[in-house]
């Protein structure tokens, strides 16, 4: 279990504000960090992987404190045991995919090194250089280097951000797959309520220094569950008349969908603004895609 | 003809001696200013830097009184390490180490500030030491600015002369330097022996940058770093 108490006073677009986060991880739990820009997000990674300096607090991890300010415990990053993925990934230029990994497993063997880079699909690019990969392959070196250590605690800062849907999607599955596979306990930042909500157990959400919400990602996302309505959050495309009615085309997560409307919906309306589709859900359809 | 080749060696002797001291101080320096983040640090750029803008006779100057045995540091030194610096070789590196410290010292430094800072991050998390860290991650990454660091300071040392007037004494075969020799043949209007070693320093330094331009060129291009 990690105990989490940390003060830091940051600098953020309107000013300086006070990062104050108390809260405990479970062993082996799968948690995703979320919240508008600015709020304090990567710093309190950064201070959990020993990177950036709490101005007071603690970390206690399974007993062992990485920081205590009032006992002046600060164990730098290479005494934690940690894996971060960053989110500009930070492979190494020189070494290729498979030294990047060998470089951080340090002694465990080469049967280790072959499984990781099986587990994360990268056999067949282990004598690539870092600058001839894509973006999805360097995220699995990224990953795979993370790993290579057995870390107790494997810290990720919006690793998937720059990537297309589909491959986000594949790679937040070998992502969730590695988490179980090694028992890891897991910090992931996140700006994606999908991505939140397929790999957390359990969601912080913080807002200008602090933790306003803490839960399951179904208590913490869904408000109106009794309502009965099936809200959506879209945005305008475009707007056109069709005749005698007003066609509009609306952007619903990643998909694109024609409604028609009338006059007086769309007054006003224009592309980019965002907009609420309500709906009675008495029993609409569910297909499975593919 | 025959011509004297010795101030031509004295010369590369003096530029290879005094390069490879300056890739074992400059480059840590460069390093340590490069992750400096204290007050002090414009203060030490400029002392690094002042080299650059320094008349060579300035420094000459205080070397020379620094090394004379009739001064404190010079005969700390004739004491006890029986070293008289004043007119050797030894002085000439001494002098020389000091005038293109800023040669080695800013390119080096130039490359590490332009890594991302990641890098070393991403190596630390990984359980590293910061010495390893250098040796294996942030040197192989900085590879053109080394190359750079460690040529201008060697042609920088061929091309010295101010210093080496003040502090050298022009003896034969200890001091006197080609730049110096072409200084003392044009004195003594033996062109021919000043042509001579005047074309060879030309010649030299012109192929030492061609080949330091050529080579960083094919570096990026095969996705190397700058």
């Amino acid at each position: 279990m990690i105990e989490i108490a940390l003060n830091k006073t940051l600098t953020g677009a309107s000013g300086k504000f006070e990062l104050n986060i108390k809260t405990c991880l479970g062993s082996r739990s799968f948690v995703a960090l979320f919240g508008p820009s600015g709020a304090g997000k990567t710093t309190l990674l950064r201070m959990l992987a020993g990177l950036d300096k709490p101005d007071s607090g603690r970390i206690v991890v399974d007993g062992d404190a990485w920081f205590d300010s009032t006992a002046g415990i600060d164990l730098p990053p290479q005494k934690r045991s940690i894996g971060f993925v960053f989110q500009d990934y930070a492979l190494f230029p020189n070494m290729t995919v498979r030294e990047n990994i060998v470089y951080a497993a340090g002694g465990n063997g080469k049967d280790w090194i072959n499984e990781l880079l099986d587990m994360t699909a990268l056999t067949k690019l282990g004598d690539r250089l870092p600058n001839t990969l894509s973006g999805g392959q360097k995220q699995r070196v990224a990953l795979a280097r993370a790993i290579a250590r057995k870390p107790h605690l494997l810290l990720l800062d919006e690793p998937l951000s720059a990537l297309d849907p589909q491959l986000r999607a594949r790679l937040q599955d070998d992502l969730r797959s590695l988490h179980d596979r090694f028992g890891l306990t897991t910090l992931l930042v996140s700006h994606d309520i999908g991505e939140v909500f397929k790999l957390a157990q359990r969601t912080l959400v913080l807002d200008a220094g602090r933790i306003v919400q803490s839960g399951a990602p179904a208590e913490v996302f869904l408000q109106q569950r009794l309502s009965g309505k099936l809200n959506l959050h879209a945005q305008v495309l475009a707007v056109r008349r069709e005749e005698v009615v007003q066609i509009v085309s609306l952007l619903v997560g990643q998909d694109i969908v024609e409604v028609i409307a009338s006059d007086d919906e769309v007054a006003g309306l224009q592309p980019g603004d965002a907009v609420t589709i309500s709906t009675k859900a008495f029993s609409p359809f569910l297909f499975r895609k593919g | 003809m025959n011509y004297d080749w010795q101030p031509l060696l004295l010369t590369f002797r003096l530029a290879a001696v005094t390069t490879a001291i300056l890739c074992v101080i400059g480059v840590p320096l460069a390093y340590r200013i490069a992750h400096m983040r204290t007050r002090l640090k414009p203060v030490i750029e400029t002392l690094v830097s002042m080299p650059l803008v320094l008349p060579p006779s300035v420094l000459g100057f205080y070397l020379l009184l620094a090394f004379s045995p009739q001064h404190a540091f010079g005969q700390w030194l004739e004491q006890w390490l029986h070293v008289k610096l004043v007119f050797s070789f030894a002085g000439l590196v001494v002098g020389s180490v000091i005038f293109s410290l800023p040669f080695m010292v800013h390119p080096v430094q130039s490359g590490f500030e332009g890594l991302p800072p990641s890098l070393l991050e991403a190596s630390r998390t990984l359980g590293k030491p910061d010495s390893v860290t250098l040796f294996r991650v942030l040197l192989p990454n900085i590879k053109p600015a080394l190359l750079s660091g460690v040529v201008l300071s060697f042609a920088h040392t061929i091309g010295e002369f101010g210093v080496i007037l003040m502090i050298g004494g022009n003896i034969p075969g200890v001091t006197k330097v080609a730049s110096i020799a072409i200084y003392d043949e044009v004195e003594s209007l033996n062109y021919d022996a000043a042509n001579f070693y005047a074309f060879v320093l030309f010649a030299i330094t012109f192929a030492i940058l061609l080949t330091v331009y050529v080579v960083n060129k094919k570096w990026l291009k095969a996705g190397g770093h700058d």
